[in-house]
Protein backbone atom coordinates (compact mmCIF):
# COMPACT_ATOMS: atom_id res chain seq x y z
CA UNK A 1 0.00 0.00 0.00
CA UNK A 2 2.89 2.10 1.26
CA UNK A 3 4.88 1.97 -2.25
CA UNK A 4 1.49 2.47 -4.56
CA UNK A 5 1.23 5.82 -2.78
CA UNK A 6 5.20 6.15 -3.26
CA UNK A 7 4.97 5.70 -6.72
CA UNK A 8 2.24 7.64 -7.05
CA UNK A 9 3.25 10.76 -5.38
CA UNK A 10 6.92 10.16 -6.80
CA UNK A 11 5.86 9.65 -10.36
CA UNK A 12 3.73 13.15 -9.71
CA UNK A 13 6.50 15.01 -8.20
CA UNK A 14 8.99 13.98 -11.53
CA UNK A 15 6.30 14.51 -13.91
CA UNK A 16 5.06 18.22 -12.39
CA UNK A 17 9.12 18.64 -12.02
CA UNK A 18 9.66 17.52 -15.90
CA UNK A 19 7.00 19.82 -16.80
CA UNK A 20 8.26 23.16 -14.96
CA UNK A 21 11.36 23.24 -17.51
CA UNK A 22 8.99 21.86 -20.16
CA UNK A 23 6.28 24.09 -20.67
CA UNK A 24 6.78 27.33 -22.52
CA UNK A 25 3.88 29.14 -20.86
CA UNK A 26 5.48 30.56 -17.60
CA UNK A 27 2.21 29.93 -15.97
CA UNK A 28 1.69 26.24 -16.83
CA UNK A 29 5.23 26.40 -15.01
CA UNK A 30 3.98 27.92 -12.13
CA UNK A 31 1.03 25.68 -11.78
CA UNK A 32 3.45 22.56 -12.32
CA UNK A 33 5.87 24.16 -9.47
CA UNK A 34 2.80 24.03 -7.38
CA UNK A 35 2.37 20.16 -8.39
CA UNK A 36 5.60 19.84 -7.40
CA UNK A 37 5.00 20.98 -3.61
CA UNK A 38 2.03 19.21 -3.40
CA UNK A 39 3.14 15.65 -4.68
CA UNK A 40 6.49 16.36 -2.13
CA UNK A 41 4.27 17.50 1.26
CA UNK A 42 2.53 13.99 0.55
CA UNK A 43 5.57 12.46 0.57
CA UNK A 44 6.29 14.31 3.68
CA UNK A 45 3.70 12.63 5.32
CA UNK A 46 4.53 9.09 4.25
CA UNK A 47 7.69 9.74 5.95
CA UNK A 48 5.91 10.68 9.39
CA UNK A 49 6.67 14.44 9.09
CA UNK A 50 3.19 15.39 8.67
CA UNK A 51 4.18 19.38 10.12
CA UNK A 52 6.91 19.70 7.20
CA UNK A 53 4.20 18.46 5.31
CA UNK A 54 1.71 21.28 6.42
CA UNK A 55 4.13 24.04 6.62
CA UNK A 56 5.30 22.87 2.78
CA UNK A 57 1.79 23.42 1.65
CA UNK A 58 0.92 26.45 3.64
CA UNK A 59 4.54 28.36 3.22
CA UNK A 60 5.74 26.95 -0.92
CA UNK A 61 2.30 26.52 -2.44
CA UNK A 62 -0.09 29.01 -0.10
CA UNK A 63 2.09 32.08 0.29
CA UNK A 64 5.73 32.24 -2.34
CA UNK A 65 3.94 30.54 -5.57
CA UNK A 66 0.72 32.50 -5.08
CA UNK A 67 2.93 35.45 -5.26
CA UNK A 68 4.97 34.01 -8.10
CA UNK A 69 1.14 33.74 -9.99
CA UNK A 70 0.41 37.12 -9.26
CA UNK A 71 4.06 38.50 -10.82
CA UNK A 72 3.17 36.22 -14.19
CA UNK A 73 -0.97 37.35 -14.43
CA UNK A 74 0.12 41.35 -13.59
CA UNK A 75 2.57 41.21 -16.20
CA UNK A 76 1.03 39.33 -18.74
CA UNK A 77 3.87 36.92 -19.69
CA UNK A 78 2.19 34.86 -22.75
CA UNK A 79 4.91 32.76 -24.17
CA UNK A 80 8.37 32.36 -23.38
CA UNK A 81 10.88 34.88 -25.46
CA UNK A 82 13.58 33.10 -27.78
CA UNK A 83 16.65 32.50 -25.79
CA UNK A 84 19.18 35.17 -26.12
CA UNK A 85 22.83 33.63 -27.48
CA UNK A 86 25.07 34.98 -24.92
CA UNK A 87 23.09 32.81 -22.52
CA UNK A 88 24.35 29.85 -24.40
CA UNK A 89 27.62 29.46 -22.69
CA UNK A 90 25.05 28.26 -19.75
CA UNK A 91 23.92 25.46 -21.31
CA UNK A 92 27.78 22.73 -20.66
CA UNK A 93 27.76 24.44 -17.30
CA UNK A 94 24.49 23.51 -16.54
CA UNK A 95 25.11 19.48 -17.25
CA UNK A 96 28.22 20.28 -15.65
CA UNK A 97 26.68 21.31 -12.28
CA UNK A 98 23.70 18.39 -12.47
CA UNK A 99 26.73 15.47 -13.54
CA UNK A 100 27.84 17.09 -9.71
CA UNK A 101 24.84 17.41 -7.95
CA UNK A 102 24.15 13.85 -9.42
CA UNK A 103 26.94 12.26 -8.16
CA UNK A 104 26.66 14.24 -4.76
CA UNK A 105 22.88 12.47 -4.52
CA UNK A 106 24.84 9.25 -5.30
CA UNK A 107 27.63 9.53 -2.77
CA UNK A 108 25.15 10.00 -0.02
CA UNK A 109 22.76 7.22 -0.68
CA UNK A 110 26.20 4.72 -0.98
CA UNK A 111 27.41 5.79 2.29
CA UNK A 112 23.69 6.28 4.45
CA UNK A 113 22.52 2.65 3.47
CA UNK A 114 24.79 1.22 5.61
CA UNK A 115 23.64 2.35 8.57
CA UNK A 116 20.01 1.95 9.97
CA UNK A 117 18.09 4.32 11.68
CA UNK A 118 16.37 3.73 14.89
CA UNK A 119 13.44 2.24 14.42
CA UNK A 120 11.66 3.57 17.70
CA UNK A 121 12.03 7.42 17.04
CA UNK A 122 11.05 7.00 13.71
CA UNK A 123 7.65 7.70 15.00
CA UNK A 124 7.06 10.82 16.78
CA UNK A 125 10.00 12.59 15.51
CA UNK A 126 8.26 14.40 13.12
CA UNK A 127 5.64 15.22 15.50
CA UNK A 128 5.07 19.41 15.96
CA UNK A 129 5.93 19.06 19.66
CA UNK A 130 8.61 17.56 19.24
CA UNK A 131 10.12 20.01 16.74
CA UNK A 132 9.16 22.67 18.85
CA UNK A 133 11.24 21.24 21.31
CA UNK A 134 13.68 20.72 19.49
CA UNK A 135 14.14 24.11 17.70
CA UNK A 136 13.90 25.79 21.12
CA UNK A 137 15.96 24.42 23.52
CA UNK A 138 18.79 22.59 21.11
CA UNK A 139 18.86 24.70 17.97
CA UNK A 140 18.13 27.88 19.90
CA UNK A 141 20.80 29.65 18.46
CA UNK A 142 19.98 28.68 14.44
CA UNK A 143 16.70 29.62 14.92
CA UNK A 144 17.67 33.36 16.26
CA UNK A 145 20.39 33.79 13.27
CA UNK A 146 17.76 32.23 11.20
CA UNK A 147 14.76 34.75 12.15
CA UNK A 148 17.76 37.73 12.16
CA UNK A 149 18.40 36.45 8.55
CA UNK A 150 15.07 36.91 7.89
CA UNK A 151 14.04 39.97 9.13
CA UNK A 152 17.07 41.71 7.14
CA UNK A 153 15.70 40.16 4.56
CA UNK A 154 12.41 41.96 5.03
CA UNK A 155 14.03 45.51 5.69
CA UNK A 156 16.08 44.97 2.67
CA UNK A 157 12.92 44.61 0.14
CA UNK A 158 11.20 47.25 2.35
CA UNK A 159 14.34 49.39 1.43
CA UNK A 160 14.61 48.10 -2.21
CA UNK A 161 11.05 48.90 -3.15
CA UNK A 162 10.76 51.95 -1.39
CA UNK A 163 12.93 54.20 -3.70
CA UNK A 164 13.76 57.61 -2.49
CA UNK A 165 12.04 58.33 0.76
CA UNK A 166 8.33 56.87 2.21
CA UNK A 167 5.51 57.56 0.07
CA UNK A 168 2.20 59.30 1.52
CA UNK A 169 -0.09 56.88 2.42
CA UNK A 170 -2.61 58.58 0.13
CA UNK A 171 -0.87 58.17 -2.94
CA UNK A 172 -0.35 54.36 -1.96
CA UNK A 173 -3.97 54.33 -2.26
CA UNK A 174 -3.91 55.43 -5.45
CA UNK A 175 -1.79 53.31 -6.88
CA UNK A 176 -3.40 50.10 -6.16
CA UNK B 1 -2.34 -5.45 2.19
CA UNK B 2 -4.35 -7.75 4.99
CA UNK B 3 -7.67 -7.97 5.76
CA UNK B 4 -7.53 -5.11 8.42
CA UNK B 5 -5.96 -2.40 6.65
CA UNK B 6 -9.15 -3.54 3.35
CA UNK B 7 -11.54 -2.64 6.37
CA UNK B 8 -10.13 -0.06 7.34
CA UNK B 9 -9.97 1.56 4.05
CA UNK B 10 -13.63 1.00 3.40
CA UNK B 11 -14.65 2.33 6.82
CA UNK B 12 -12.63 5.68 5.57
CA UNK B 13 -14.11 5.62 2.59
CA UNK B 14 -17.79 5.27 4.01
CA UNK B 15 -16.78 7.98 6.52
CA UNK B 16 -15.65 10.60 3.85
CA UNK B 17 -18.72 10.12 2.12
CA UNK B 18 -21.62 10.32 5.23
CA UNK B 19 -19.60 13.59 5.70
CA UNK B 20 -19.26 15.10 2.30
CA UNK B 21 -22.77 14.25 1.88
CA UNK B 22 -24.00 15.80 5.20
CA UNK B 23 -21.83 18.82 4.65
CA UNK B 24 -23.25 19.43 1.32
CA UNK B 25 -27.15 18.95 2.25
CA UNK B 26 -26.11 21.61 5.08
CA UNK B 27 -24.74 23.66 1.81
CA UNK B 28 -27.82 23.52 0.13
CA UNK B 29 -30.14 24.36 2.49
CA UNK B 30 -27.91 27.06 3.64
CA UNK B 31 -28.47 29.08 -0.06
CA UNK B 32 -31.85 28.39 0.55
CA UNK B 33 -31.76 29.41 4.06
CA UNK B 34 -29.68 32.71 2.65
CA UNK B 35 -32.50 33.89 0.54
CA UNK B 36 -35.48 33.16 2.72
CA UNK B 37 -33.83 35.18 5.41
CA UNK B 38 -32.63 38.13 3.01
CA UNK B 39 -35.92 37.83 1.90
CA UNK B 40 -37.26 38.31 5.33
CA UNK B 41 -35.10 41.42 6.30
CA UNK B 42 -35.55 42.86 2.67
CA UNK B 43 -39.40 42.71 3.37
CA UNK B 44 -40.19 40.23 0.58
CA UNK B 45 -40.68 36.43 0.75
CA UNK B 46 -37.85 34.95 -1.11
CA UNK B 47 -38.03 31.01 -2.60
CA UNK B 48 -40.92 29.53 -1.19
CA UNK B 49 -42.69 27.50 -4.07
CA UNK B 50 -40.89 24.95 -4.96
CA UNK B 51 -41.94 22.09 -2.35
CA UNK B 52 -43.05 23.01 1.26
CA UNK B 53 -41.94 26.43 1.75
CA UNK B 54 -39.37 26.54 -0.68
CA UNK B 55 -37.84 23.16 0.79
CA UNK B 56 -36.82 21.22 -2.58
CA UNK B 57 -35.60 24.71 -3.96
CA UNK B 58 -31.76 23.41 -3.82
CA UNK B 59 -32.74 20.64 -5.79
CA UNK B 60 -34.41 22.21 -8.19
CA UNK B 61 -31.16 24.90 -8.69
CA UNK B 62 -28.78 21.69 -8.99
CA UNK B 63 -31.01 20.12 -11.77
CA UNK B 64 -31.30 24.01 -13.60
CA UNK B 65 -27.30 24.02 -13.35
CA UNK B 66 -26.76 20.42 -14.97
CA UNK B 67 -28.90 21.33 -17.41
CA UNK B 68 -28.24 24.57 -18.70
CA UNK B 69 -25.60 24.89 -21.73
CA UNK B 70 -21.81 24.97 -20.72
CA UNK B 71 -20.54 27.90 -22.41
CA UNK B 72 -16.56 28.22 -23.10
CA UNK B 73 -15.45 31.43 -23.63
CA UNK B 74 -13.33 31.51 -27.03
CA UNK B 75 -9.77 32.71 -26.28
CA UNK B 76 -9.55 31.37 -23.03
CA UNK B 77 -7.09 29.16 -21.45
CA UNK B 78 -8.85 26.03 -21.66
CA UNK B 79 -7.07 23.41 -19.06
CA UNK B 80 -6.70 26.18 -16.74
CA UNK B 81 -10.29 27.54 -17.37
CA UNK B 82 -11.53 24.04 -16.58
CA UNK B 83 -9.00 23.33 -13.94
CA UNK B 84 -9.98 26.17 -11.56
CA UNK B 85 -13.41 25.39 -10.07
CA UNK B 86 -12.17 21.71 -9.49
CA UNK B 87 -9.21 23.26 -7.42
CA UNK B 88 -11.62 26.00 -5.80
CA UNK B 89 -13.99 22.84 -4.57
CA UNK B 90 -11.61 20.40 -3.91
CA UNK B 91 -9.71 22.58 -1.62
CA UNK B 92 -12.90 23.75 -0.07
CA UNK B 93 -14.55 20.32 0.41
CA UNK B 94 -11.15 18.43 1.91
CA UNK B 95 -11.09 20.50 5.34
CA UNK B 96 -14.15 18.29 6.39
CA UNK B 97 -12.35 15.32 7.16
CA UNK B 98 -10.20 16.73 10.47
CA UNK B 99 -13.48 18.18 12.14
CA UNK B 100 -14.61 16.87 14.89
CA UNK B 101 -18.44 16.96 14.26
CA UNK B 102 -19.40 15.35 17.48
CA UNK B 103 -18.26 13.21 20.31
CA UNK B 104 -17.99 9.34 20.34
CA UNK B 105 -20.92 7.54 19.72
CA UNK B 106 -21.87 4.20 21.72
CA UNK B 107 -23.98 2.16 19.93
CA UNK B 108 -26.82 0.64 22.19
CA UNK B 109 -25.93 -2.32 23.93
CA UNK B 110 -22.70 -2.92 22.07
CA UNK B 111 -19.15 -2.03 23.12
CA UNK B 112 -19.20 -0.33 19.74
CA UNK B 113 -17.30 3.09 20.09
CA UNK B 114 -17.45 5.08 16.73
CA UNK B 115 -15.67 8.43 17.05
CA UNK B 116 -17.79 11.41 14.96
CA UNK B 117 -14.34 12.42 13.11
CA UNK B 118 -12.71 11.16 9.78
CA UNK B 119 -8.99 11.56 10.51
CA UNK B 120 -7.65 12.58 13.26
CA UNK B 121 -3.84 13.60 13.21
CA UNK B 122 -0.97 15.79 14.81
CA UNK B 123 -1.53 19.13 12.26
CA UNK B 124 -5.20 19.07 11.99
CA UNK B 125 -5.15 23.08 12.01
CA UNK B 126 -1.90 23.41 10.17
CA UNK B 127 -3.52 21.01 7.82
CA UNK B 128 -6.67 23.06 7.29
CA UNK B 129 -4.83 26.42 6.87
CA UNK B 130 -3.09 24.67 3.76
CA UNK B 131 -5.66 23.29 2.35
CA UNK B 132 -7.33 26.72 2.35
CA UNK B 133 -4.76 28.41 1.31
CA UNK B 134 -4.84 26.29 -2.17
CA UNK B 135 -8.02 27.26 -2.84
CA UNK B 136 -6.88 30.75 -3.44
CA UNK B 137 -5.70 29.36 -6.80
CA UNK B 138 -9.01 28.13 -7.97
CA UNK B 139 -10.10 31.83 -8.31
CA UNK B 140 -6.92 33.73 -9.28
CA UNK B 141 -6.85 30.76 -12.65
CA UNK B 142 -10.45 31.60 -12.63
CA UNK B 143 -10.19 35.55 -13.09
CA UNK B 144 -6.73 34.86 -15.30
CA UNK B 145 -7.86 31.89 -18.01
CA UNK B 146 -11.18 33.74 -18.74
CA UNK B 147 -9.36 36.32 -20.87
CA UNK B 148 -11.35 38.74 -19.22
CA UNK B 149 -10.45 41.96 -17.77
CA UNK B 150 -13.50 41.79 -15.15
CA UNK B 151 -12.63 38.65 -14.17
CA UNK B 152 -8.87 39.26 -13.66
CA UNK B 153 -9.48 42.21 -11.77
CA UNK B 154 -11.62 39.84 -9.75
CA UNK B 155 -9.05 37.59 -9.40
CA UNK B 156 -6.24 39.93 -8.54
CA UNK B 157 -8.44 41.50 -5.82
CA UNK B 158 -9.40 38.27 -4.70
CA UNK B 159 -6.29 36.73 -4.01
CA UNK B 160 -4.20 40.27 -2.78
CA UNK B 161 -7.48 40.27 0.23
CA UNK B 162 -7.32 36.61 1.12
CA UNK B 163 -3.37 36.60 1.02
CA UNK B 164 -3.82 39.82 3.46
CA UNK B 165 -6.11 38.74 5.47
CA UNK B 166 -5.04 35.05 5.84
CA UNK B 167 -2.09 36.84 8.29
CA UNK B 168 -4.88 37.72 10.42
CA UNK B 169 -6.46 34.78 10.80
CA UNK B 170 -3.43 32.38 11.16
CA UNK B 171 -2.31 34.61 13.66
CA UNK B 172 -5.65 35.02 16.02
CA UNK B 173 -5.35 31.28 16.23
CA UNK B 174 -2.11 30.90 17.52
CA UNK B 175 -4.23 32.16 21.07
CA UNK B 176 -5.98 29.12 20.65
CA UNK B 177 -2.56 26.89 20.31
CA UNK B 178 -0.90 28.45 23.41
CA UNK B 179 -4.17 27.73 25.31
CA UNK B 180 -4.69 24.30 24.04
CA UNK B 181 -0.87 23.36 23.65
CA UNK B 182 -1.77 21.18 20.45
CA UNK B 183 -2.70 21.60 16.70
CA UNK B 184 -4.93 18.37 17.06
CA UNK B 185 -8.93 19.60 16.74
CA UNK B 186 -9.66 16.68 18.39
CA UNK B 187 -7.84 17.39 21.04
CA UNK B 188 -8.35 21.07 21.50
CA UNK B 189 -12.19 20.43 21.55
CA UNK B 190 -11.61 17.86 25.11
CA UNK B 191 -9.72 20.53 26.17
CA UNK B 192 -12.60 22.80 26.04
CA UNK B 193 -14.41 20.39 28.23
CA UNK B 194 -14.17 20.88 31.19
CA UNK B 195 -16.26 23.31 33.65
CA UNK B 196 -19.34 20.92 32.69
CA UNK B 197 -18.85 21.83 29.03
CA UNK B 198 -18.31 25.62 29.40
CA UNK B 199 -14.81 25.92 29.12
CA UNK B 200 -14.62 27.36 26.21
CA UNK B 201 -11.60 29.58 24.43
CA UNK B 202 -13.50 32.57 23.62
CA UNK B 203 -13.68 33.35 27.40
CA UNK B 204 -9.64 32.98 27.39
CA UNK B 205 -9.05 34.61 24.07
CA UNK B 206 -11.78 37.04 22.96
CA UNK B 207 -9.97 39.53 20.68
CA UNK B 208 -8.91 36.68 18.76
CA UNK B 209 -12.19 35.33 18.35
CA UNK B 210 -13.20 39.05 17.52
CA UNK B 211 -10.51 39.03 14.85
CA UNK B 212 -10.83 35.56 13.62
CA UNK B 213 -14.24 36.62 12.69
CA UNK B 214 -13.73 39.34 10.72
CA UNK B 215 -10.64 37.92 8.83
CA UNK B 216 -13.50 35.00 8.29
CA UNK B 217 -15.46 36.95 6.45
CA UNK B 218 -12.86 38.52 4.22
CA UNK B 219 -11.11 34.95 3.57
CA UNK B 220 -14.30 33.82 2.36
CA UNK B 221 -15.31 36.59 0.00
CA UNK B 222 -18.86 37.23 1.75
CA UNK B 223 -20.00 40.75 2.52
CA UNK B 224 -18.93 43.50 3.28
CA UNK B 225 -15.62 41.93 2.26
CA UNK B 226 -16.75 40.66 -1.40
CA UNK B 227 -14.77 43.34 -3.47
CA UNK B 228 -14.11 40.23 -5.70
CA UNK B 229 -17.40 40.22 -7.34
CA UNK B 230 -18.45 43.22 -6.68
CA UNK B 231 -21.69 43.75 -9.16
CA UNK B 232 -21.28 47.59 -9.67
CA UNK B 233 -17.76 47.74 -10.46
CA UNK B 234 -16.96 44.19 -12.57
CA UNK B 235 -19.91 42.29 -13.25
CA UNK B 236 -19.37 39.50 -11.18
CA UNK B 237 -15.85 38.85 -10.70
CA UNK B 238 -13.61 35.93 -11.13
CA UNK B 239 -17.02 33.53 -12.37
CA UNK B 240 -18.00 36.23 -14.71
CA UNK B 241 -17.20 33.70 -17.95
CA UNK B 242 -18.09 30.76 -16.02
CA UNK B 243 -21.81 28.97 -16.56
CA UNK B 244 -23.67 26.29 -16.01
CA UNK B 245 -21.89 23.43 -13.75
CA UNK B 246 -18.86 25.23 -13.70
CA UNK B 247 -20.26 28.41 -12.19
CA UNK B 248 -22.04 25.96 -9.15
CA UNK B 249 -19.14 24.80 -8.74
CA UNK B 250 -17.78 28.15 -7.74
CA UNK B 251 -20.81 28.83 -5.82
CA UNK B 252 -20.57 25.73 -3.92
CA UNK B 253 -16.90 25.91 -3.16
CA UNK B 254 -18.07 29.42 -1.55
CA UNK B 255 -20.90 28.02 0.68
CA UNK B 256 -18.44 25.12 1.99
CA UNK B 257 -15.94 27.60 2.85
CA UNK B 258 -18.50 29.48 4.92
CA UNK B 259 -19.36 26.19 6.50
CA UNK B 260 -15.79 25.57 6.80
CA UNK B 261 -14.43 28.67 8.87
CA UNK B 262 -17.94 28.68 10.99
CA UNK B 263 -17.16 25.14 11.75
CA UNK B 264 -13.50 26.38 12.68
CA UNK B 265 -14.47 29.18 14.90
CA UNK B 266 -16.92 26.49 16.52
CA UNK B 267 -14.44 24.34 16.82
CA UNK B 268 -11.77 26.59 18.42
CA UNK B 269 -13.54 28.93 19.99
CA UNK B 270 -17.13 28.05 21.28
CA UNK B 271 -15.92 24.37 22.51
CA UNK B 272 -16.95 22.31 19.61
CA UNK B 273 -19.14 19.78 20.28
CA UNK B 274 -19.45 20.44 23.90
CA UNK B 275 -23.42 20.85 25.02
CA UNK B 276 -23.03 22.84 28.50
CA UNK B 277 -24.08 19.70 31.76
CA UNK B 278 -24.49 17.44 28.76
CA UNK B 279 -21.77 15.04 29.98
CA UNK B 280 -23.32 15.44 33.27
CA UNK B 281 -26.54 14.19 32.18
CA UNK B 282 -26.09 11.25 29.96
CA UNK B 283 -22.33 10.49 30.66
CA UNK B 284 -19.80 9.66 28.31
CA UNK B 285 -19.18 7.38 26.01
CA UNK B 286 -23.38 7.20 25.75
CA UNK B 287 -25.43 7.37 22.61
CA UNK B 288 -27.67 10.15 23.79
CA UNK B 289 -24.63 12.11 24.50
CA UNK B 290 -23.37 11.84 20.71
CA UNK B 291 -26.25 12.48 19.70
CA UNK B 292 -26.60 15.90 21.90
CA UNK B 293 -22.82 17.08 20.81
CA UNK B 294 -23.56 16.73 17.03
CA UNK B 295 -26.89 18.25 17.40
CA UNK B 296 -25.02 21.46 19.60
CA UNK B 297 -21.89 21.07 17.38
CA UNK B 298 -24.27 22.39 14.14
CA UNK B 299 -26.52 24.08 16.09
CA UNK B 300 -23.38 26.34 16.68
CA UNK B 301 -21.78 26.39 12.96
CA UNK B 302 -25.82 27.46 12.14
CA UNK B 303 -25.59 30.42 14.52
CA UNK B 304 -22.89 31.64 12.55
CA UNK B 305 -23.94 30.72 8.85
CA UNK B 306 -27.36 32.74 10.16
CA UNK B 307 -24.44 35.63 10.94
CA UNK B 308 -23.59 35.56 7.45
CA UNK B 309 -26.49 35.89 6.15
CA UNK B 310 -27.54 38.32 8.67
CA UNK B 311 -24.20 40.69 7.96
CA UNK B 312 -25.28 40.37 4.28
CA UNK B 313 -28.63 41.59 4.54
CA UNK B 314 -27.50 44.76 6.83
CA UNK B 315 -23.75 45.94 6.04
CA UNK B 316 -22.53 48.15 3.10
CA UNK B 317 -19.51 47.27 0.77
CA UNK B 318 -15.99 48.35 1.55
CA UNK B 319 -13.94 50.08 -0.98
CA UNK B 320 -10.92 48.33 -2.05
CA UNK B 321 -8.31 50.65 -0.10
CA UNK B 322 -10.47 50.95 2.91
CA UNK B 323 -10.06 46.92 3.26
CA UNK B 324 -6.48 46.95 2.73
CA UNK B 325 -5.78 49.29 5.11
CA UNK B 326 -8.03 48.00 7.84
CA UNK B 327 -6.60 44.24 7.01
CA UNK B 328 -2.74 45.77 7.17
CA UNK B 329 -3.23 48.66 9.80
CA UNK B 330 -5.86 47.74 12.23
CA UNK B 331 -6.52 44.05 11.88
CA UNK B 332 -3.23 42.88 12.06
CA UNK B 333 -1.75 45.21 15.05
CA UNK B 334 -4.44 43.74 17.23
CA UNK B 335 -3.81 40.17 16.58
CA UNK B 336 -0.52 40.83 17.35
CA UNK B 337 -1.56 42.47 20.84
CA UNK B 338 -3.64 39.13 21.14
CA UNK B 339 -1.30 36.93 20.76
CA UNK B 340 1.43 39.17 23.25
CA UNK B 341 -1.60 39.50 25.75
CA UNK B 342 -2.83 35.52 25.68
CA UNK B 343 0.79 34.87 25.81
CA UNK B 344 1.85 36.90 28.78
CA UNK B 345 -1.17 35.17 30.46
CA UNK B 346 -0.33 31.77 29.85
CA UNK B 347 3.25 32.65 30.86
CA UNK B 348 2.02 34.01 33.99
CA UNK B 349 -0.85 31.69 35.14
CA UNK B 350 -0.37 28.40 33.92
CA UNK B 351 -2.32 26.71 35.80
CA UNK B 352 -5.19 28.39 34.98
CA UNK B 353 -5.34 26.90 31.64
Amino acid sequence: MLVLLFILFGAMAIGCALAVVAQRNPLYSAISLIGVFISLACLYVMLAAPFIAAVQVIVYAGAIMVLVVFVIMLLNISEEEHRRPRLKFLVPAAVALAGVLIAEVAFILVSVESRAMPASSVSDIGLTSSIGAALFTKYLLPFEITSILLLMAIVGAMTLARRGGLLPPRDVAKRD
Amino acid sequence: MDSQTAIDIVLKFAAITVAFVVVLLVVAYTVLAERRVLGFIQGRLGPNRVGYGGMLQPFADLLKFILKEDIVPDKSTRFVYFLAPVIATMAALMTMIVYPFGAEIRIPFTDWIIPLYVARFDVALLYVLGVTSVGVYGIMLAGWSSNNKYSLMGGLRSSAQMISYELALGLSLIGVILLAGTLDLAQIVELQSGWHGLRWFIFFHPLGFIIYLIAAIAETNRVPFDLPEAETELVAGFHTEYSAMKFALFFLAEYINMFTVSMLATTLFLGGWNVPFAADIFGRPSFMFGLVSAIGFLLKVIFFLFLYIWLRGTLPRFRFDQLMNFGWKILLPFALLSIFITSTLVFLFPNLF
